[in-house]
């Protein structure tokens, strides 16, 4: 088992004095007893080791941007060329009834895309780091939460493009919808940290596991109302369930959802004889997101103890 | 003294699998897994006093390394524990997570971020560290155009100054250009000197010898001795040889036979060890089985890493026999062992001129010791006279 003292990674002010073994010092025992996670303690341990969580982000970011011409602007390029092939597509070769596209889409993709990279560069990120999970002692789940943190980086350049969009087709609806957005954030947080965390640890076992999740991710990415209209859910039956019951099991769907009607504000806009966006209310979508949360808070800590047992084989399974 | 480490009953396996599925697809396929335990690390217990540096020798694969992992917080034992007080800097960690494609700087911060440090107390120490690696005309270079040396350096450079109450080196002296390892060696004795912990891996007897205060013998996974560091290398040392001796080889066709060998003083007496400078002689008794044309006997001598640090052979000392029918006996005097310090494997051969075919060979099947005395530094033994007259 590893246990260890909330002050073994001492947060001391330098002072250049020397941490000798002293009553001051907690001692730290490691036994043959496997791990049991102990969520405050371990999560107040986490948050002594958030600078390293920054510095491991900022050096993820930094070695993706060193060597590429663009830099941060691939981040931006992403969701601008995915929107130019899915307005392409859905423009002109299949014409839907979506005004304003792009700031459907890109409300969509924010999610999505925050979602995606985070286990995309999660499930590589024990594997990766390789030298240093093999030689240094520091709490394991900083990897792929690290992976989370570039994601929301990404994220936040991306929210700029949207804004941007939004901008331009003038397309702001203020009002209660946008209540929706910290717990929508809440909801991608905490499931995609668990799935991330997760998925890094069944990688480090089994190589192929980020093969997979490419596939997962593509099947996902088709099941989640992203590029057609929410609503187009509404009224359908596949094997006599309806469709849009089923959707909302999926929380990234829910998680959309919320900022369709965040970004986008409008459930039918004027002139659409259809609605565009899943037609309920602020307060429905706001109860969907709080069972979402406590289903992806559950996830999280189940995953979390898979996580922590896991990572104290790390060392050999690399 | 208050206790820094103390390791009770550690032991930690392995597992060996035979074909260790790496893919939830062959994981599901094959779902029996055959896989063998073996034990790196069994029932080792120790204790290092805040202030001691601690040596655990022992030959490759004995466990020294899994040890030090297992007191680093990196594996987990599967019995016993380990406890340890203060803060721990391994130098297992040299330069690891340094990324190739951030600048030296960037890798300090990182590296001394992961080893526990603030970014305030990072910051307080920079410019000690890069004076200490030698590179601050570099600092700001990408890691990837530095030399393997730079590299090491500028590893070491942030370990030993994220100011840890333990240290635990892994052999990590080996690397770098000699000028450097005094450096290290030098801030190694410093940490002495300031009274911190020092665990200490290594396969070279003599940097224990420099360094330890005490030795914790490895072989096999198991602690086979304990004690001050001059006894513990000598055990090494005879644990070498005999393991040494357990793959040593002993071929050839037998045409002529090594019937027994001797290694003695020169002036007949036996010896347990050798000052520098003193005379041997490498005495073999050969029988041949059949008469044998133009044999030629040779004798090599390797150090403890295997190098090999002499050969000469009796053809080439000016003794031949036209046809060697009998037994014979060969002696090799040795008049002044140049060597300082270690021990010595000989190897002896009996073969044909042009060495294809082998007789007889007892490769590294003897050996000696040379112990240093107090007047014999430096690396190796030159004979040298001192004459003094008035003028």
């Amino acid at each position: 088992m590893l246990r260890f003292s909330a002050g073994s990674r001492p947060n001391r002010p330098f002072e250049g004095d020397i941490p000798l073994a002293t009553e001051s010092v907690h001692a730290v025992v490691r036994t043959s007893e496997p791990p049991r996670l102990h969520p405050a303690a371990r999560f107040r341990e986490l948050l002594g080791v958030r600078q390293t969580l920054g510095d491991l982000v900022r050096k993820e970011l930094k070695i993706r941007y060193k060597s590429s011409i663009l830099g941060m602007a691939w981040s931006m390029l992403n969701p601008l060329l995915y929107m130019a092939v899915f307005s392409l597509v859905f423009g002109i070769i299949l014409p839907n009834p979506i005004p304003h596209f792009p700031v459907y889409i890109l409300s969509g993709l924010l999610a999505w895309n925050l979602f995606s990279t985070s286990l995309n560069v999660g499930a590589r990120s024990v594997v990766d780091n390789q030298n240093l999970v093999t030689k240094v002692y520091f709490p394991r789940e900083i990897l792929p939460l690290s992976s989370v943190g570039t994601a929301i980086v990404d994220g936040g350049l991306q929210t700029l493009v949207l804004l941007l969009f939004m901008l331009f087709f003038r397309s702001y609806h203020p009002g209660i919808n946008w209540l929706l957005l910290p717990p929508a954030i809440a909801v991608l947080l905490t499931f995609t940290a668990a799935l991330g965390m997760f998925i890094s640890a069944l990688n480090v076992r089994y190589r192929d596991t980020q093969y997979l999740l490419t596939i997962v991710l593509l099947i996902w990415f088709w099941v989640t109302p992203i590029v057609y209209p929410s609503a187009k859910l509404v009224n359908r039956h596949v094997f006599g369930l309806p469709v849009e019951k089923v959707f909302m099991l999926n929380p990234i769907a829910d998680v959309v959802f919320a900022f369709q009607r965040v970004f986008y504000g409008v459930v039918q806009p004027p002139g659409q004889p259809q609605p565009i966006l899943l037609p309920v209310s602020v307060g429905e979508l706001a109860a969907l997101l709080a069972a979402a949360l406590v289903g992806s808070l559950v996830l999280l800590y189940v995953a979390w103890r898979t996580y922590f047992l896991m990572s104290g084989d790390f060392a050999e399974e690399l | 003294m208050a206790t820094s480490i103390n390791a009770e009953h550690v032991g930690k396996f392995f597992r060996r699998y035979r074909e260790k599925p790496t893919s939830l697809k062959e994981r599901i396929i094959r779902f029996r897994l055959t896989s063998e335990q073996f034990w790196a690390l069994r029932d080792v217990s120790f204790e290092v006093s805040q202030g001691e540096t601690l040596g655990l020798l022992g030959p490759n694969g004995s466990g020294k390394t899994t040890m030090l992992k297992i007191i680093a917080g990196i594996l987990r034992p599967n019995e016993g524990q380990v406890t340890t007080t203060g803060r721990i800097a391994s130098l297992l960690a040299l330069g690891a997570g340094f990324h190739r494609e951030l600048t030296g700087r960037e890798n300090v911060y990182l590296n001394a971020s992961m080893l526990g440090l603030s970014r305030a107390e990072i910051t307080a120490r920079f410019p000690e560290i890069v004076e200490f690696a030698e590179l601050s005309e570099f600092i700001d270079n990408q890691v990837k155009f530095y030399s393997d040396g730079m590299y090491v350096r500028l590893g070491f450079a942030v370990a030993v100054h994220v100011d840890p109450a333990i240290l635990l080196v892994d052999e990590v002296l080996a690397v770098g250009d000699i000028g450097f390892q005094q450096k290290c060696l030098a801030k190694i004795q410093e940490f002495q000197r300031e009274g911190r912990t020092i665990v200490f891996v290594t396969h070279s007897p003599e940097l224990v010898l420099r360094v330890c205060d005490r030795v914790v013998l490895l072989s096999h996974g198991e602690k086979v001795g304990e004690g001050n560091p001059r006894d513990t290398v000598r055990d090494f040392r005879s644990l070498m040889h005999r393991e040494q001796l357990a793959y040593g080889w002993d071929q050839g066709n037998r045409d002529i036979e090594i019937v027994s060998a001797e290694i003695f003083g020169s002036g007949g007496e036996a010896r347990e060890w050798f000052a520098p400078g003193d005379g041997l002689v490498i005495q073999v008794d050969l029988k041949a089985h059949r008469p044998t044309p133009d044999p030629v006997v040779s004798f090599a001598i390797h150090d403890e890493e295997n190098r090999k640090v002499f050969e000469t052979n009796s053809d080439w000392r000016g003794v031949t026999w036209p046809v060697f029918e009998g037994k014979h006996r060969v002696q090799f005097h040795v008049r002044s062992l140049p060597f300082i310090d270690g021990r010595y494997f000989v190897t002896l051969a009996v073969h044909s001129r042009d060495a294809r075919t082998v007789y007889h060979l007892h490769e590294q099947h003897y050996s000696f010791d040379v112990v240093r005395g107090p007047e014999n530094p430096g690396l190796v033994w030159i004979p040298v006279e001192c004459r003094t007259e008035p003028l």
